[in-house]
């Protein structure tokens, strides 16, 4: 039996009566490596908080060397040895290596003077137990990403952690940097700390952890050793739920192309081909970082391109989001609090704003009983809530917001609709009817694109799925043979011509 | 009838400008005859003026440190053409032009440049108020005493139907304002752009050319009130217009324009204005000490501002 520095039990957390976690145990052993595996939302970040004191759980025990505890700030948990790396890293970059290693702790004379030769000897001390030579006195904005990584474990265990969680660790490293990292867990390793590992690229997993706790849906599905696992297991078990939800996916005649895209590259994705057709819904899988959003912004013409683009059969070029709304492609966004709505106007003015062209009145003036009238028939049609045209957007609730943030998008007419995770953050009944509208507009005779981290909504209601692989295509699927363990296993960047 | 009762009691700025002038006019009898109104009328053009302009960058999200300069450089522009008898219209044209194209090279700066509104607003400040002292060096220019110097201090001094010509002409400029916010395109743009920059982008619309065509108009308004000052003067000060934009920001502020964009109107920069105007005719008529006036100014519009926030806060 293997001894477990830290282990949680039972461990239940509810959001405002909805549970995310439930009944969930996870330990991690002294000097070994713990995966933590699961798809985005099935709790993993949720149950981290929750050990390092971000979040309070609801029920259950945590036991640090087998005594409880109960951390209830990050402060207490990092006292008792835990440090998080968080994916996006916590160094401020313009402050020298030295300075970020101790900031908020840094050691002084007795009249307060900063002792910068003790700051710069400790953390060249520190540096060299990762094997770093880099000078303490550099910023940290001039090292390399993979370099800021290891900077934050160099943070970690000088506050004596004996436990670090990283969070998605290589998801913006090279191979190189990669290697360099694993070969730091592994002396780690050896001087008995205990890690977590979270991640969503498993032949890393294969290659550093020594066990993996599965999540799904807030649920533990398992903890076994490595050994016991294979990657097809994993995905298997990540996946697993069946399709419990109901998608009215209608069947049409697919026409002909409307949108091609060939060799398209640029800062996020490389060599993208696909095409789209008529009356099509084309799905877009993918994990985080997969670039799927980016994509799509590329074609709606938020980022510059190298490649080809082809609408009607004839060349196009994209450059902004205007181009593109006149050439009809329209984008829902999936942020849309950022750049989908505008809060602090009313329902008419969001409804309107990409299509004010059409309610030209004489001198330039808006025509404001045509505008109205259109507004008011989004509202009646799109059945979204509101008290009135009047309403200010930020008082409606997602998923009525996220109807204005399609109609604003319908009444600029589009051919092809984009649509960004159009049912993140959206109620069951919303999301019913946002499935509704898509088969609406598709037997219409548009084209869609919908981006979903939801695979069996995918499933559910496109018609062909690619699947994403960090800024690549990795793999193109009709919806009659595609499955969750195919689209987990082609999004995780595994060749699914090499598995038996 | 209630309803509208209850949305003038919301309208702080109109309440602090009413009791300010109900306080005032009990303190001083004649801060109320017609011939003081007119006076404060006048007086408060050539602010409000600037101020529309101002709330045009404000409502943007962004600001508009130049105007005083740009005040400055075409009223002596307007005062050298003028001595030397170019045609009125063909000197006011000239020099609104030149105060729009001022404006539109702030534009430039802000959005191609991509500098932030103050920075490239005040590095404008230094370099006209250089360029105006080039050209008067360091003296006020007098209009003279042409024909056309006559026909132009009308601009100024004049009287129509025995109310004051830059009076028209600031209702002129507030109701135009008013269509352009309310009733047109670019209107609503420039409340989306300033409201949330990113999702106006997305929708389709070139936030540059909504910037552009806000500093643009900052620039005209600004040597509009420029022409109008050294008309009614006669002659183009040097100094002319220092510290005239943070006048015109106290207005756009003190009508509930917030500082972040996005929110606010044309009337309430109207009130605004007004009720700096109302405070400056007060403090003369009740010979306070000039060296006092100003610290008087300074609690009215902290106060009036204060009262605003804090209604907005308790939402």
């Amino acid at each position: 039996m293997k001894d477990a520095v830290v282990s949680m039990k039972h461990i239940t957390k509810e959001f405002s009566g909805v549970k995310v976690l439930k009944d969930v145990n996870l330990n991690i052993y002294k000097g070994s490596v713990m995966a933590l595996v699961g798809e985005n939302g099935a709790g993993k970040s949720t149950l981290m908080k929750i050990l390092t004191g971000v979040y309070l759980k609801t029920e259950g025990e945590i036991y640090l060397n087998n005594k409880p505890v109960n951390f209830t700030d990050t402060r207490s948990s990092q006292n008792a040895g835990i440090a998080f790396i968080h994916q996006e890293l916590n160094l401020v970059r313009d402050l020298s290596i030295g300075e970020n290693i101790f900031i908020g702790r840094e050691p002084v004379s007795g009249n307060g003077r900063i002792l910068w030769n003790k700051i710069y000897e400790n953390s060249k001390y520190w540096l060299n137990k990762i094997g770093l030579k880099e000078d303490p006195r550099e910023l940290v904005r001039n090292l390399s990403v993979g370099k800021q990584q290891l900077i934050e474990i160099a943070k970690a265990l000088s506050l004596d952690a004996k436990i670090i969680i990283m969070d998605e660790p290589t998801g913006a490293l090279t191979p190189a940097e990669s290697e360099k990292l694993f070969s730091v867990i592994k002396d780690l390793k050896n001087n008995g700390k205990s890690i977590i590992y979270i991640s969503h690229r498993l032949q890393e997993i294969f290659q550093i952890c020594d066990d993996v706790t599965i999540l799904r849906d807030g649920e533990l599905i398992d903890e076994r050793p490595i050994e016991e696992l294979n990657e097809d297991k994993i995905i298997e078990m990540m996946v697993g739920r069946k399709l419990n939800e109901q998608y009215p996916r209608i069947e049409t005649t697919v026409g002909k192309e409307i949108l091609k895209v060939e060799h398209l590259s640029n800062q996020f994705v490389k060599d993208i081909s696909f095409e789209l057709r008529q009356k099509e819904t084309l799905g877009v899988a993918g994990l985080m970082g997969s670039f799927r959003t980016e994509l799509m912004r590329t074609i709606y013409g938020i980022y510059p391109y190298t490649g080809k683009i082809y609408l009607d059969g004839s060349k196009t070029e994209i450059r902004s989001p205007k181009d593109a709304l006149n050439k009809g492609i329209a984008y829902v966004t999936e942020d849309r609090k950022n750049n989908g709505i505008i809060g602090g106007m009313n329902v008419m003015e969001n409804i309107t704003l990409s299509a004010l062209k059409k309610f030209r009145g004489p001198l330039g003036w808006i025509n404001n009983d045509k505008e109205k009238s259109s507004a008011d028939k989004y509202i009646k049609d799109m059945s979204i809530k509101t008290s009135g045209i009047n309403q200010l957007l930020k008082y409606l609730s997602g998923g009525n917001q996220q109807k204005v943030s399609i109609a604003k998008n319908l009444i600029t007419e589009p051919k092809i609709l984009i649509l960004d995770e159009p049912t993140r953050g959206v109620d069951v009944g919303a999301r019913k009817e946002i499935y509704n509208l898509i088969n609406k507009f598709k037997s219409e005779g548009m084209s869609i694109i919908v981006i979903s981290s939801d695979i069996p909504e995918i499933l559910g209601i496109c018609d062909r799925i690619i699947v994403m692989h960090e800024g690549g295509i990795s793999g193109s699927l009709e919806q009659k043979d595609a499955d969750q363990e195919t689209i987990m296993t082609l999004a995780v960047g595994k060749d699914v011509h090499n598995n038996e | 009838m209630n309803k509208s009762i209850n949305k003038l009691l919301k309208n702080k700025p109109l309440i602090v400008l009413l009791v300010t002038s109900v306080i005032i006019s009990i303190l001083n009898s004649r801060f109320l005859t017609w011939s003081n109104i007119l006076t404060v009328l006048r007086q408060t053009s050539i602010n409000a003026i600037i101020a529309t302009g101002m709330t045009f960058a404000i409502l943007i999200g962004g600001i508009d440190l130049s105007v005083g300069s740009v005040f400055g450089l075409c009223g002596a522009i307007a005062a050298s053409m003028i001595s030397s008898g170019t045609n009125v219209f063909v000197v006011v044209i000239v020099s609104l032009i030149l105060g729009t194209i001022i404006g539109f090279f702030n534009g430039t700066l802000i959005t191609f440049g991509r500098m932030q509104p103050f920075i490239a607003t005040l590095g404008t400040v230094t370099l006209l108020r250089g360029f105006i002292l080039v050209l008067t060096q360091g003296k006020p220019i007098s209009t003279g005493s042409t024909e056309a110097s006559a026909a132009f201090g009308n601009i100024g001094s004049g009287f129509l139907w025995s109310i004051p010509v830059p009076v028209y002409i600031m209702i002129l400029v507030f109701i135009v304002a008013y269509y352009i916010l309310n009733h047109t395109r670019i209107g609503r743009y420039i409340y989306a752009t300033g409201s949330n920059e990113e999702a106006t982008m997305y929708s389709g619309i070139n936030t540059d050319k909504v910037k552009l065509f806000v500093y643009s108009v900052s620039g005209m308004t600004a040597a509009l009130a420029g022409i109008l000052i050294t008309a009614r003067l006669g002659s183009a000060q040097p100094t002319a217009g220092a510290g005239y934009e943070l006048d015109a920001i106290a207005a756009v502020v003190l009508g509930g324009t917030s500082m972040s964009g996005g929110i606010g109107t044309i009337t309430g920069t109207a009130i605004g204005a007004l009720i700096i105007g109302v405070l400056n005719n007060a403090l003369n008529l009740m010979h306070v000490s000039s060296y006092y006036q100003d610290v008087a100014k300074g609690i009215v519009i902290l106060i009036a501002v204060l009262l605003d926030r804090k209604q907005k806060l308790s939402r």
